[in-house]
């Protein structure tokens, strides 16, 4: 078995901001890549816990990863593997000793998977409570210095590509969990930590209410992330690279 | 009266200046050769001979710069935290001379004569020459200077008392460069000098005593704290007793025919070994071959008796159920992708720690580039219970031929948590 594979033109770990740089490099430099053959197999081990072709466990804890965009699983496998996630060993331990290219080609074949979505979860907080999660994710509130959702995770909230993630089809523990990890540390990102900021801003309330809103609603038909931001973002993202 | 107890104090004092003797000397027959190589070759040297040591491996904290060190060596003793190699005046080796260097590596001592913790391997990288220190001391001047201040061990009492360390080098610690065995040939030579010294393989591949000191041989040992077993490169299921050419390719790539890399392994090939020349893996190759069979540990393995009928059972069914389609019925698995099971003898050890942490957590072998997308093993832990994962290695532990102790359902609890150093 030959596959030619062209190597990545620049090392991530480094200096926080080369992160975005490298990121951004990847997606500039990078065009002809091809993935090796028998991905879905190599890729196996990563479904025994985000299921089949990475449409996410049935047991709500574990995120879906099928048709995220590729930039932002790459940026979370390599923050997994040098430290700047440090919610799941399981995660570091599996992805410890691969390279950048590889984790590349992984976030990438799982972002290409296009599988349909399981129905929403129901509702289970006050109509009141709702309504304050529906605001806060696509008015945000102001007075506070909370961004809205929608500014950044696009309009339709399916995530903007490259780096920005969907927000809809995911249990509402997973989002609320991700909140905690921001507010003591141990999920980070590449400075500045845009999320890290606004999770400080966000009551325990908010947070509940926000991540149930978004785990009640439908996912589109076509939930591919939108290609580009409709406007300038609220606050600069490490991660993404602008 | 008087004259006895001035004897004994006498002898007291003797005792003490020999042991003080004894841990404090160093060996200082190796002074800095006027090299005769041209400065870049000579960091260029230094750069291969550093990825050899795997220096970057302890020195380089996980996603921090390298070099500038900060990763914690965990230690039965307390957490060790590796120091800033980076030649930043203030807070790395900026402003060591390359004797200040010679002495760290050669006699285990600091810039000021503190003495080293052997966390840091000074026992191996004394066998190291003058020539190659000074390259790999070429070569750290070469890299980018990191501000980071070293941050000092912490270890329980009485470790913490570092003077208590002549006592524990006047035991376990003589400097001496390695010295070729005139009966053997340059390539047998050259891997027993990387393997011995700058490899450090000891390191891991030798049991400690309660001292934290090596003991002779390479025939295997749990690695304190990390819960790997480090195989026996000696015995019945050590690397000695595979094909060279296997051994020379898991070195390279972090898989082969026999088995792949995994846990701290897979570290070292993806840091240290995949970069060496063939000629140097083949040459460590050849002396793990010739080191002789250890036999004190070829402990008769007790395969399960009759009361192990149902659970052997319940090992087949599960192993059909999730296991066939990569390693095979007949457990000849897919190589070097898919590893062996029949005839494994990675999977035959008597403390089965590997194969409980491989089914529980799975991983991936590292990407080199021999082998940049590696097949992983799915973790099971969540899938199957104690008893499950207990009944299905025991099986494979015995079945096709292998021949090894029953797996516990407690051997199993113990390992869940999943620890990453």
């Amino acid at each position: 078995m030959s596959i030619h594979v062209s190597r990545p033109l620049l090392s991530l770990p480094g200096p926080a901001f080369a992160g975005a740089l490298a990121l951004l490099s990847f997606f500039l430099h990078e065009p002809a890549r091809a993935q090796p053959a028998d991905m879905a197999r190599r890729a196996a081990p990563c479904m025994a816990c985000h299921g089949e072709q990475g449409r996410a466990a049935p047991d709500g804890y574990y995120p879906r990863i099928a048709g995220k965009p590729a930039g932002y699983l790459y940026n979370q496998l390599v923050n997994f593997r040098d430290g700047r996630r440090q919610q799941y060993p399981l995660m570091i331990y599996m992805v410890q000793h691969l390279s950048d290219e590889y984790l590349m080609q992984m976030a990438e074949f799982f972002a290409a998977q296009d599988v349909p979505y399981p129905a929403p979860q129901p509702a289970d907080a006050s109509p009141a409570a709702l309504e304050h999660g529906r605001r806060l994710v696509l008015h945000g509130d102001p007075a506070r210095k909370i961004p809205a959702c929608a500014a950044c995770h696009g309009e339709r909230l399916t995530g903007v590509a490259p780096a920005v993630p969907g927000l809809l089809g995911l249990p509402r523990d997973y989002i609320a969990g991700q909140f905690g990890s921001w507010r003591n540390g141990s999920r980070r990102a590449h400075a500045p930590d845009c999320m890290a900021q606004i999770a400080q801003q966000m009551t325990p309330e908010d947070v509940s209410a926000a991540a149930t809103w978004l785990s009640t609603q439908t996912v589109p038909a076509d939930a591919k992330p939108a290609t580009g931001f409709a406007a300038p973002l609220p606050l600069a993202c490490g991660s993404v690279g602008q | 009266m008087k004259r006895a107890l001035s004897i004994a104090a006498a002898v007291i004092v003797l005792a003490l200046a020999i042991v003080a003797w004894l841990g404090l000397r160093e060996d200082a027959s190796h002074p800095a050769s006027a090299s005769p190589e041209p400065a870049a070759q000579l960091v260029e040297r230094g750069a291969y001979l550093a990825r050899a040591g795997n220096c970057m491996g302890c020195h380089t904290a996980r996603g921090g710069q390298p070099y500038a060190g900060g990763r914690a060596i965990v230690t039965p003793f307390g957490t060790i935290y590796a120091s800033n190699l980076t030649p930043d005046k203030e807070t790395g080796i900026g402003d060591w001379s390359a004797d200040d260097f010679w002495r760290a590596l050669h006699n285990g001592k600091g810039k000021d004569g503190t003495l080293l913790y052997p966390a840091f391997p000074f026992p191996n990288y004394s066998k190291i020459t003058r020539a190659d220190a000074d390259a790999l001391y070429a070569y750290l001047r070469s890299v980018e200077p990191v501000r980071r201040i070293n941050r000092d061990p912490e270890l329980e009492f009485p470790f913490n008392q570092r003077w208590l360390l002549v006592g524990w080098r006047a035991l376990y610690f003589r400097p001496e460069v390695y010295r070729p065995d005139a009966a053997q040939d340059a390539q047998w030579n050259r891997g027993a000098y990387l393997v011995q010294g700058l490899g450090h393989c000891s390191a891991c591949h030798t049991a400690r005593n309660v001292l934290g000191a090596q003991s002779e041989g390479l025939d295997g040992g749990i690695i304190p704290m990390l819960n790997w077993y480090a195989t026996s490169l000696t015995g019945e299921h050590g690397a000695r007793a595979w094909q060279t050419q296997h051994l020379v390719e898991f070195m390279k790539t972090g898989v082969s025919a026999e088995g792949a890399a995994s846990g701290p392994m897979a570290e070292v090939v993806r840091e240290s070994l995949q970069y060496l020349s063939d000629a140097d893996l083949n040459a460590m190759a050849a002396y793990i071959k010739s080191l002789p069979q250890d036999t004190h540990r070829a402990e008769a393995q007790t395969a399960p008796g009759p009361e192990h009928d149902a659970m052997l059972k319940l090992g087949a069914n599960l192993y059909e159920k999730h296991c066939v389609d990569c390693h095979k019925a007949d457990g000849s698995g897919d190589p070097p992708n898919f590893p062996p099971l029949a005839g494994n003898r990675a999977l035959q050890v008597p403390l089965p720690v590997n194969p409980i942490r491989l089914l529980l957590h799975g991983g991936y072998p590292a990407s080199t580039e021999g082998n940049p997308y590696p097949y992983g093993m799915p973790p099971f832990g969540n899938l199957l219970s104690d008893e499950e994962a207990a009944a299905v290695l025991t099986y494979v532990r015995n079945a096709w031929g292998n021949r090894a102790s029953a797996v516990t359902s407690e051997q199993i609890n113990q390992l869940r948590p999943v620890m990453v150093d």
